[in-house]
């Protein structure tokens, strides 16, 4: 145990950085001034607050990441959880935020390496989380786009819904997902094809929707701000079978914009 | 800890909440004088709902409830529709010297106004130091220096919030070779400077006196029991410590031990009945489960109602 330094030493830090040091790594002492009663050792007494912290935060990683749990096993899932808990400690107390950094850590490690899928099952499962806490706001109804003439609608942008994400991957992410969460297993998954997903929460529900490439650029381009007719164009331009109405269809089912602006005059 | 429950619940409920404005009373008058409570979770929501009388009140914690929106809002709302609820909040880290995060205060006073919680409660402990969040309740040393933290840091909660707090003692599993006070005498102290109400655990008083070899009875002599707006009861798991002793863990996974409601009843002859929580965190059981151990607690509040009425002030919001 390190001598306490006297008076004369530069003053002591925080207690809180003391502890903060040493708690994600069970191999570094204690800090020296905490103690049992009476002389008892503090050693698996402080062991105590290590557990708490790393199996609380790991836990809720098992939590935020069911299917790529359930695809690792419970066993790896945790190893691997708790080496990023090590790595990537939270910086927000609302644990519901943890795990953004979790498919990346994940993508990094190389004994998986052979799971190339699963870095994007975990974005998709992080989505999935955001739009669940995300703000609550009606859809975009189809009477508003109804209404607009077929000019207006084309130069419209659109808002999007808080909760709305895309996950655009080159593996199969909305079919591994589904069977690992909500589906039946399914005999056989080829994870080597593309998929994009649409993630909305038009009211209470998180909804997944496998899209085609094209819808895929089509939304994102209108959630980047591009009007309908040039999201449009964008989509059609890598995707020459994409549908414009299909496109327009899923906007409104989906629930993944909450608002759209025509333009008030006609552009010069 | 908070988080275990709202990272994915599974509540269902019809209402749609949205933000609302801040007109009080929006919510039924509730009484829940008397009456024991239990920790709300989202799985519980429909057995709740269909006999919203079995419970007294429900307790949330706070940081399950900061997302934007989405079903632990609704569920909140839609429960807070039909009970009493006391807002408990975990990761304010109060117990730290750094200055309370103004964000997150601004968040927990946001949910004060929005569910008109008939408690507020935090706890002497911290859980963020230099934008770390280590998602525990961890303890803190007994200084002069901590002292006037804690205090100006419950200033700040209580000026926030427009209403008294209520500060939890702990569960500790070490001491700090540094601390001059005692924690009874702390709490004390706390009290008089800052005139927060205290949220007495009692399997904290009986895991702490355990580990650090005390007796209960005499930290609970000390206690400024005329102080306390809420009780909490819990489970807690044995381990052993360094030379082999017991070391019990504040596990809130299993019913409150014998020797707790023992502790309970005692402090309830001497004081008469006080707002009781029962907490459970971990391995949920079926509602039922929890139910009865509230009611438990709500028979031993029964039989204490003839005790020494308290000279305290309540901290409860009169509605």
């Amino acid at each position: 145990m390190r001598s306490r330094p006297d008076n004369g030493a530069a003053p002591r830090p925080p207690f809180e950085a003391a502890f903060g040091r040493v708690i994600l790594e069970p191999d570094r002492p204690e800090p020296d001034f905490v103690v049992g009663p009476r002389g008892k050792a503090a050693s698996r007494r402080f062991d105590v607050y290590r557990n708490n912290v790393t199996h609380s935060l790991v836990t809720a990683l098992e939590e935020i990441f069911p299917a790529v749990a359930l695809i690792l096993g419970e066993r790896n899932f945790r190893m691997i959880a708790r080496d990023f808990v090590r790595a990537s400690p939270p910086r927000s107390r609302l644990v519901f935020e943890y795990g953004e950094g979790f498919a990346a850590h994940l993508a990094g490690f190389d004994p998986i390496r052979h799971l190339a899928y699963l870095p994007d099952v975990a974005r998709l499962e992080r989505a999935w989380l955001d739009a669940y806490h995300a703000a609550d706001e009606a859809p975009l109804s189809p009477g508003a786009v109804g209404a607009l003439s077929p000019e207006a609608l084309a130069s419209a942008h659109f808002t999007p819904h808080p909760a709305m994400r895309l996950i655009r991957s080159d593996y199969a992410v909305h079919t591994i997902f589904v069977a690992h969460r909500t589906g039946p297993m399914p005999e056989r998954i080829d994870a080597g094809i593309a998929e994009s997903v649409l993630v909305t929460r038009p009211a209470l529900q998180v909804e997944l929707r496998h899209v085609q490439p094209g819808e895929a650029v089509f939304l994102l381009a209108l959630r980047d701000g591009a009007t309908l007719q040039e999201a449009a164009e964008c989509a059609v331009l890598g995707n020459p079978s994409f549908d414009l109405a299909g496109a327009i269809g899923l906007l409104l089912s989906s629930g993944a914009f909450s608002a759209c602006q025509p333009a008030t005059h006609s552009e010069d | 800890m908070a988080g275990e429950d709202a990272i994915q619940s599974g509540a269902q409920s019809g209402a749609q909440s949205g933000p609302q404005s801040a007109d009080l009373n929006r919510f039924p008058a509730f009484d829940p004088a008397g009456r024991a409570g239990a920790s709300f979770k989202p799985q519980h929501f429909e057995a709740i709902a269909a006999d919203p009388a079995a419970i007294g009140f429900l307790e949330v914690h706070a940081e399950n409830y900061m997302g934007a929106g989405g079903p632990p809002h609704a569920a909140l709302s839609a429960i807070r529709n039909l009970l009493p609820v006391s807002l408990h909040g975990v990761c304010m880290s109060i117990g730290g010297l750094e200055p309370l995060d103004r964000t997150h205060l601004a968040r927990f006073a946001g949910l004060v106004r929005r569910y008109e919680p008939f408690l507020v409660s935090e706890h002497l402990a911290w859980s963020t130091h230099d934008d770390v969040f280590f998602n525990d309740l961890l303890p803190l040393p007994y200084t002069g220096e901590t002292l006037a933290r804690v205090c100006a840091h419950i200033d700040q909660v209580q000026e926030a919030i427009s209403r008294p707090m209520l500060l939890e003692n702990p569960s500790t599993y070490v001491l700090f070779a540094q601390s001059t006070w005692a924690e009874t005498d702390f709490l004390r102290e706390i009290v008089r400077r800052t005139g927060c109400g205290l949220l007495l655990d009692i399997n904290n008083v009986f895991v702490s006196a355990t580990n650090h070899g005390f007796s209960a009875m005499e930290y609970l002599a000390d206690f400024p029991l005329d102080h306390v707006g809420e009780i909490h009861l819990a489970g807690h798991d044995e381990q052993e410590d360094d030379e082999g002793a017991p070391l019990l863990i504040d596990s809130h996974d299993r019913p409150v031990a014998d020797p707790v409601w023992a502790l309970y009843e005692r402090v309830l002859r001497q004081c008469g009945p006080i707002t009781t929580l029962v907490e459970w965190d971990a391995d949920v059981p079926e509602w039922p489960v929890l139910q009865s151990e509230a009611a438990a607690a709500e028979r031993i509040l029964h039989d204490c109602r003839g005790a020494a009425t308290r000279s305290t002030a309540s901290h409860a919001l009169q509605a």
